[in-house]
């Protein structure tokens, strides 16, 4: 059986919250300050709440009877179709918010163009994820600027992030088969037109952070089809360990 | 600290002064609330900092263990909780340091005092978590046993202290349900593998979360003080009764033993009675040889470390903002 | 290291029952955006709030408790303030 566009489309969404949703929950009990604690744990919250919702939708379209856990404990990471963004290691305090940032400044004007989806669905999901991705493109637009523009050190440790990081930034708002066959049905937005909307983002923040802006660059690509970064493979295996080790069990 | 500088002024002035101290057990005893600007005695004052600061301590301390399992939680709905439980530890604890930043000391103090181990926390967060049924037992047991310690203190006579615990019951109400729904999972809808996983958690915490109640009442240090001044409202051996006596049932419905063969009932009484707890074990993890001292202190060091490039960066951004804005607006006026 | 301490903010949060904003706690924070931010992650997790304050807790100026006789005595002898001081015959009804 061939899965449809939407069903892979639907997939994508699902592992790109949970994949991040899982590297921020990785934070808890390290953050740099008591307050900024509660604020990854929100982040992360939110996104394993996007997660499930999109993995139940996913299921439905499917119709195989598997539900979120099936879809997200017991798949290999070559079935795994999220971004490489989303995957990539914490790294410092200042890694973690410069990924934040570009996520979060994609993610917005998607979801806000998500909601006019002519899928119910996905426009309802959407509806409660822009809200929230709202709040993570402040809160990490804030801490790149104090970071940006704070001590030479946080300078450095900032700029370095975002070059390291801008390489995985172009994978955001590529389009192919599948994502074109749902734009022309109205179902996806094109992410071409958002490309705007990221840039101004981007540009706003860095010239406040007093960042260069990395110039465009080789752009990785390739976890969407399930071609990932070694890291992948590392976050399932933590991830799918109990549910590996104990097949059929209920938690 | 809004509080600071009356503080200072009262303790001079009325540092000898037994009149003071008779008037602040009068309105102790008639159940007013003691606030951050009233005048206390030092010894109060001292006790609550290092009372509500341990407490703060072992919120912060408390996220290590369950925290490690997060990345791990077996389904996406137990990870959600858990990360939303491990993250309310992080809030009960700031609610904490809050309350005891009204007595005038600094949360930076009291993390540093923690850290240069000054300060304790609770030691049952010196035990490992080694399997899923940890995350269960947590909830049912060690939330259970903290809610029987603080449900007390949200009547507690200093009035931060109070409503932060108010809100901290409130929040924690959902802890303890989330922990023996797990339990309830394993044990009665799970595997043999899985109820044989939830036994050997039971071994393990049972008795390190009896001592969580401190040392008995004949070797208690604090209780008759802190009771008079109604920081404390129940004795040691009171609530570790009550709580044995609520937990019992709820542990013979998973179908569990409890690793303590001179367990009873009293049918006079209606009371559980327990076997010895061994005080020295308790000693030796107080004291710093449990199996997880250093790892969670090194934990909580290294997150302190690593995170002062990030603090200083935000102050200095704050500090040149604050220039700017200065510098702006000399320009304006000239 | 000696390190400088992030300033305290008191935190205070209008909830939804259309009550004024209630004092709740502090959160520490190099500003006020940041202040807001972090009021919000650690104060308002389960809805608790349609709007929240933050105020450096040194802007907070305090009644002295060794005032409170001649602060908050006089008013207690003025019953004529309340309207239970009032006789309303039975046959007006509720007023």
């Amino acid at each position: 059986m061939t899965e449809t566009p939407l069903f892979r489309y639907t997939l994508r969404l699902a592992d790109n919250a949970l994949v991040l949703g899982h590297r921020l929950s990785e934070w808890v009990g390290r953050a740099p300050v008591l307050e900024e604690d509660l604020a990854l744990g929100n982040l992360g919250l939110d996104l394993i709440g996007q997660a499930r919702a999109f993995y139940v939708y996913a299921g439905e379209i499917e119709g195989r009877g598997r539900d979120e856990d099936a879809l997200a404990y017991l798949r290999d990471a070559g079935e795994y179709c999220n971004v490489l963004l989303v995957e990539q290691p914490n790294g410092d305090f200042a890694a973690t918010m410069m990924r934040q940032l570009f996520y979060s400044a994609f993610a917005h004007p998607f979801f806000e163009a998500l909601q006019k989806s002519r899928d119910a669905t996905l426009a309802a999901i959407a509806a409660k994820a822009v809200k929230e991705m709202a709040y993570h493109v402040r809160h990490s637009a804030e801490w790149v600027i104090r970071l940006g523009d704070g001590t030479d050190e946080s300078h450095r440790r900032a700029q370095q992030a975002a070059d390291d990081l801008w390489t995985y930034t172009g994978e955001l708002f590529e389009a192919d088969a599948v994502e074109r066959a749902l734009i022309e049905a109205g179902i996806a937005p094109d992410t071409a037109a958002l490309r705007a909307s990221f840039d101004n983002a981007i540009n706003d923040v860095f010239d406040e952070a007093t960042l260069q802006r990395p110039g465009s660059g080789f752009m990785q690509s390739g976890g969407r089809d399930g071609r990932h970064s070694e890291h992948l493979g590392f976050i399932l295996t933590e991830l799918q360990f109990l549910q590996r080790v104990y097949p059929g069990a209920k938690w | 600290m809004y509080t600071q500088a009356l503080n200072i002024k009262d303790m001079a002035a009325a540092a000898e002064d037994s009149a003071f101290d008779a008037r602040f057990q009068s309105r102790v005893d008639a159940e007013e609330k003691i606030e951050p600007n009233d005048w206390m005695p030092d010894a109060y004052r001292r006790t609550l900092v290092r009372q509500i600061a341990q407490h703060a301590h072992s919120e912060i301390v408390g996220m290590l263990p369950e925290g490690n399992w997060i990345t791990r939680a077996p389904s996406l709905k137990r990870k959600a909780a858990l990360l939303a439980k491990v993250q309310d530890e992080g809030g009960h604890g700031a609610y904490l340091y809050a309350a005891a930043e009204t007595l005038g000391v600094s949360r930076e103090d009291l993390v540093e005092q923690l850290l240069d181990g000054k300060q304790k926390y609770s030691s049952i967060f010196n035990y490992p978590t080694l399997s899923w049924a940890d995350i269960g037992i947590i909830g049912w047991l060690v939330d259970g046993a903290a809610i029987m310690n603080q449900i007390p203190l949200c009547r507690c006579s200093y009035g931060p202290y109070a409503r932060a615990m108010i809100r901290i019951c409130k929040e924690e109400s959902f802890h303890q349900r989330q922990g023996y729904e797990i339990m309830v999972t394993l044990c009665r809808d799970g595997t043999p593998e899985q109820k044989a996983m939830a036994q050997d958690a039971l071994n393990r915490w049972w008795w390190p979360v009896l001592m969580m109640f401190g040392p008995s009442d004949k070797d208690s240090q604090h209780t008759d003080k802190s009771m008079r001044w109604k920081i404390k409202r129940f004795t040691n051996d009171d609530l570790r009764q009550k709580f044995i006596d609520a937990t019992v049932p709820q542990g013979q419905y998973l179908g569990l033993t409890f690793p303590d063969p001179a367990m009873k009932h009293n049918d006079r009484t209606g009371h559980w009675e327990h076997g010895e707890i061994d005080w020295s074990e308790f000693k030796r993890v107080v004291a710093g040889d449990g199996p997880c001292n250093r790892q969670r202190m090194k934990q909580r060091r290294d997150a302190n470390e690593n995170g002062a490039w990030v603090r200083e960066a935000a102050l200095a951004f704050a500090q040149k903002r604050r220039a700017r804005a200065e510098a702006a607006a000399r320009i304006a006026a000239e | 290291m000696t390190e400088k301490n992030w300033p305290l903010w008191e935190v205070f949060i209008r909830s939804r029952t259309g009550l004024a904003h209630r004092h709740v706690g502090s959160v520490h924070a190099v500003d006020a955006e940041m202040a807001l931010q972090n009021a919000r992650d650690v104060y308002t997790r389960r809805g608790e709030g349609l709007s929240l304050w933050v105020v450096p807790s040194s802007a907070i100026v305090a009644s002295d408790p060794a005032d409170k006789d001649l602060m908050f005595e006089p008013t207690a002898s003025k019953i004529y303030r309340h309207p239970t001081f009032y006789d309303v015959p039975d046959e007006v009804g509720h007023m």
